[in-house]
Formats: C-alpha cells, sequence, structure tokens
C-alpha cells in the first residue's frame, strides 16, 4: 500500500505542477513569452483569499473570489505590462515579466507583510479517510479532481471551439492568424485568461496545503512548473502536462526514499535529473526540432 | 482607385528597405510587382497589411485610409494575402484551415463549398494536416484560404516559390483565372516572365524602390531594360 500512498500524493503534487506548466505553456506557445509573473498569479489569489479569511467569509466564497482575482490579475497584467511590448523582443519581454514579479512582491511586502501570515483551511479539507487501505486526505482528491477537470476541459476548448481553433493557429504562426482577420488581442487575452484561471485553481490547493501566504510562495512552484514545461517541451501543451506530472511523480519518489540527511537536496537533484534528460533530448519529451519552412 | 499607396517607406533600424513606393491598383486589375530577391516586395505588402509600420507614406483601400491599422481589421475590409511561403497551419486539418480563414472574415459556409468545388483536391484531404499537402496542394490552400472569404484585392507574395516548375504554370493559370472572373490581383514575384504574362500592368522594384513600370506586354518587349533590373538570372 506504500506505493499506492505515494502515487496518489505524486498525482495531487504533480497536478498542482501541471496546471501551473499548462499556463505558462499556453502564453508562451502564443506570445513566446516566458512569464516569470505567472508565480505572482498564485500569490494574488492567495492574498484574496487571506483578505477574505480576514473579513470572516466561508471558504467556499473566497475560493471562488480568487479564482476571479487570478483571472483579472492575468488579463490585467497582458493589458499593463505585456501589451505595450509585445512586438519587442523575447528578452524584453523576459525582463518586463520579472520586473513585474518583482513589483508585485515589493508591493505585498509593503503594503501587507514581509512575513508570511496564516489563512487556516477549514477542516474538512484536511480531513482524511481510509478507502482500501489508502488514507486519502480531501484536498489530495481535490487536487486531482480539478487538474483532471481542468485538463479535459481546456482539450475540449482548444479541439472544438472557434477561440480554441484560433489559439492553437496562432501558436503555430501568429502573424498569420492575423492574416485570417482573428484579433490579436482577443487570442492573447484569452490566453492569459486560462492561464490566470488555472494558476488560481493551482493557488488553492497550494494555500490548503501549506496554509500561509507569503510574497514570494509563487517563486518555487512556478521554477518547479517552468522546469516542467521544458522537461515536456516548450510550446507542447500535452508535454507541459506530462512534465509536470513527471516532476511531481519525481519529487515524491526522492523524498520518500532519499536519506534523511540528503533530503534538502529534493529540488536540486530534481533538476539535476531534468537536465540529464535535456541532454538526451534536448528539445523535451515531446518537443519538436524547429522545421525550416521549405 | 482600389488600392493607392503613395509615398510608403519601411525601415528596419536604420535601413529603409522600402524607400517612397507610390503605387496604385485599380478596381478588376492584375498589377505585378517584379523585381530580385531582397529588393523589399515582401516588406512593401506587410506595411500594406499592417504587419509592419510604415516610417512615413500612407495607404489608402478603396478610399479610406487605412495607414496604422491592425492588421486584422485591413484583413476584414476584404483583402486577402496569400503570404510568402504560404504559412499554412500545418498542425492543423485542411478544413480547419479553411475554418478559420472563413471565421475571421465572416466567411459564409457557401463560401466555402464554392472553393471546394474549384479545388476539390482540398475535399478529399480535408482532414488531413496542412503540413501533409504537397507543394502544389498547399499552394492551391494558401489561395483558397485568402479567397474565402470573397476578399475585393487579393495580394500573392511570390506564389510560384518553391513549387516544380508544372506547379508553377498551374499557380498562375489560377491567377489568370481568378483575373478572368473580375478579382482584382496585386503580385509579388521573382519570376518576371511569368508574372508579365497573367498581369494587366507591372512595377519594378529593386532595393526598396520602384524604378519604372508600365504596361505587362510593353516590358515584356523591353528584354534589355529588364534584364538590366533584375539581372540575367531572373529571365
Amino acid at each position: 500500500m506504500e506505493a499506492g500512498q505515494q502515487i496518489l500524493n505524486a498525482l495531487s503534487v504533480g497536478g498542482v505542477y501541471a496546471l501551473l506548466a499548462l499556463g505558462l505553456a499556453i502564453v508562451f506557445s502564443i506570445l513566446h513569452l516566458v512569464n516569470f509573473a505567472h508565480g505572482e498569479l498564485i500569490t494574488l489569489p492567495a492574498y484574496a483569499m487571506y483578505g477574505m479569511y480576514l473579513l470572516g467569509l466561508p471558504w467556499a466564497v473566497f475560493a471562488t473570489i480568487s479564482i476571479l482575482v487570478g483571472v483579472v490579475a492575468a488579463l490585467a497584467m497582458e493589458r499593463i505590462a505585456f501589451r505595450p511590448v509585445r512586438d519587442a523582443s523575447p528578452a524584453t519581454l523576459l525582463l518586463t515579466s520579472l520586473g513585474l514579479s518583482i513589483i508585485i512582491q515589493a508591493l505585498l511586502q509593503m503594503l501587507i507583510s514581509p512575513r508570511e501570515r496564516a489563512v487556516p483551511q477549514p477542516e474538512w479539507l484536511l480531513r482524511s479517510f481510509e478507502v482500501a487501505g489508502l488514507r486519502i486526505q480531501v484536498v489530495q482528491l481535490l487536487a486531482i479532481g480539478v487538474t483532471i477537470v481542468s485538463l479535459v476541459v481546456l482539450t475540449m476548448v482548444l479541439q472544438r471551439t472557434r477561440i480554441g481553433l484560433a489559439m492553437r493557429a496562432a501558436a503555430e504562426d501568429f502573424d498569420a492568424t492575423r492574416l485570417m482577420g482573428i484579433g490579436a488581442n482577443r487570442v492573447v487575452a484569452v490566453a492569459f485568461a486560462i492561464s490566470g484561471l488555472l494558476a488560481s485553481l493551482a493557488a488553492i490547493l497550494l494555500l490548503a496545503r501549506r496554509g500561509t501566504v507569503h510574497p514570494s510562495m509563487g517563486l518555487l512552484p512556478v521554477l518547479t512548473a517552468f522546469v516542467a514545461t521544458v522537461l515536456g517541451g516548450f510550446g507542447s501543451l500535452a508535454g507541459a502536462a506530462v512534465g509536470g506530472f513527471l516532476l511531481g511523480f519525481a519529487e515524491v519518489a526522492l523524498r520518500a526514499w532519499l536519506p534523511q540527511d540528503v533530503a534538502g537536496f529534493t529540488q536540486g537533484l530534481l533538476f539535476a535529473m531534468v537536465g540529464f534528460v535535456l541532454f538526451l533530448r534536448p528539445n523535451g519529451l515531446f518537443g519538436r526540432a524547429e522545421v525550416v519552412r521549405a | 482607385m482600389l488600392l493607392a499607396v503613395d509615398g510608403l517607406t519601411v525601415r528596419y533600424g536604420a535601413v529603409e528597405a522600402v524607400r517612397a513606393v507610390t503605387l496604385h491598383v485599380a478596381q478588376g486589375e492584375t498589377v505585378a510587382i517584379i523585381g530580385p530577391n531582397g529588393a523589399g516586395k515582401t516588406t512593401f505588402l506587410s506595411a500594406v497589411v499592417g504587419l509592419l509600420r510604415p516610417a512615413a507614406g500612407s495607404v489608402a483601400f478603396d478610399g479610406m485610409d487605412i495607414t496604422g491599422m491592425r492588421t486584422e481589421s485591413i484583413i476584414r475590409l476584404g483583402i486577402g494575402l496569400v503570404p510568402e511561403h504560404r504559412r499554412l497551419f500545418r498542425n492543423l486539418t485542411v478544413r480547419e484551415n479553411l475554418e478559420i480563414a472563413a471565421w475571421g472574415r465572416n466567411g459564409e459556409a457557401a463560401d466555402r463549398e464554392r472553393l471546394l468545388e474549384r479545388f476539390p483536391v482540398l475535399r478529399d484531404r480535408s482532414e488531413q494536416l496542412a503540413g501533409y499537402l504537397s507543394g502544389g496542394e498547399a499552394q492551391q490552400l494558401a489561395v483558397a484560404r485568402a479567397l474565402v472569404a470573397r476578399p475585393r484585392l487579393l495580394l500573392l507574395d511570390e506564389p510560384s516559390l518553391g513549387l516544380a516548375p508544372l506547379i508553377v504554370d498551374e499557380v498562375f493559370a489560377l491567377i489568370a483565372e481568378l483575373h478572368e472572373q473580375g478579382t482584382t490581383i496585386l503580385l509579388v514575384e521573382q519570376n518576371a516572365y511569368k508574372a508579365l504574362e497573367v498581369a494587366d500592368r507591372a512595377y519594378v522594384m529593386r532595393t526598396g524602390e520602384l524604378e519604372g513600370g508600365g504596361p505587362a506586354e510593353a516590358l515584356l518587349d523591353e528584354q534589355e531594360l529588364l534584364r538590366a533590373y533584375l539581372g540575367g538570372g531572373q529571365l
């Protein structure tokens, strides 16, 4: 049962990485922007939940509103920070996102606190029950369920809707999509909205696990998610999702089986392993080499 | 004038890729811009449809100033561009390529049907990924994609590039056919002979500037002049 328990853990940890990696990949696929402010799309909804907790609102309400906060924050980022530099070089876009990340973290430090603040989670969320010898926490079940539903819905949107078709086209050739008469702003805004939505879902799940908010709480999860997208092959959505789950599995496996005194190196070992995979497959697991047009 | 370009200049940093180009295309005309590789022809078309911002000059479509307008808005006014290298969505199916073109410009399903009549091979391959089409089929899809919303002006950027000679003949036959049906066409081509055969008028472009032009037939006769502008290899 030990293995089953670990698989359950890995799925719930990996699911959160997959949600974050998908958000990064969907924006990257269209704008070629590695959004380092993606972490703030975790932090801001988490702080929104903290605020609503202070107001004494019930969990279901603040979880729902925090999703809205994540989507609005992502749209605002796009409109205020990224649209003015959309045609600039990838390096400019990257630095813009880094700057944005630093500004938001600094604002949270100044306006709220540089220290961790507790956001007590409802008792039922952390309750666990036993099924077939497995101890399952409600939050784990929630994480796995939310990830699966998100993956299915996102796939349907991309495959079955017009805006999904436009996004797949834009991921391939943004200018050619505009030459079809498709509004660039609309496609980009939808991509950001989806990334904000997925990030705020991840924020709810992460907050349930850690129980506190901190101005830089988004950094490590997004760094891991970024590594997941690279592992999967940047720009490949399927790759991002698979990469997220793989990192979840690797992380849980390392934590479970590494001797206690080297457990602190989990993250480092994880990234070293990814480095080795990239050495063998430089374009990631699902990445394709750039095809030169004939 | 359906298209009137006045003094259009496009810069890449300090380099003027297109310098003060003035030209027009009247309703129903087929006009060619011929010139060697690197003459600025593609840059010119990109600026006309707003993918590049001109440093100076203006573009008017059917009397309306479209300089600096967003590409998607310009396209929706009724301009279809078949870009250089076609730029099909290779990971989308043939049907999806046509669908997205129709959707973006409010094309009717009936238009798609009409095009599939004209290009039956696209119907046969409708569920195939566009990346698997042969050169000739890909060019047909690229043209069909531009025609799907019945554009009032069709811009063709190097439609013969990278195609086998027989397929090139097919492409130019198609251009001639569209011309006969009354489509207004601005054609940019390195293959000067072929372009002059289907065009009413032509401009010669070199190093970013127009260096003459006139009725296509007259230019075909002035081979010495053409050779001087384009280099012998081009003819």
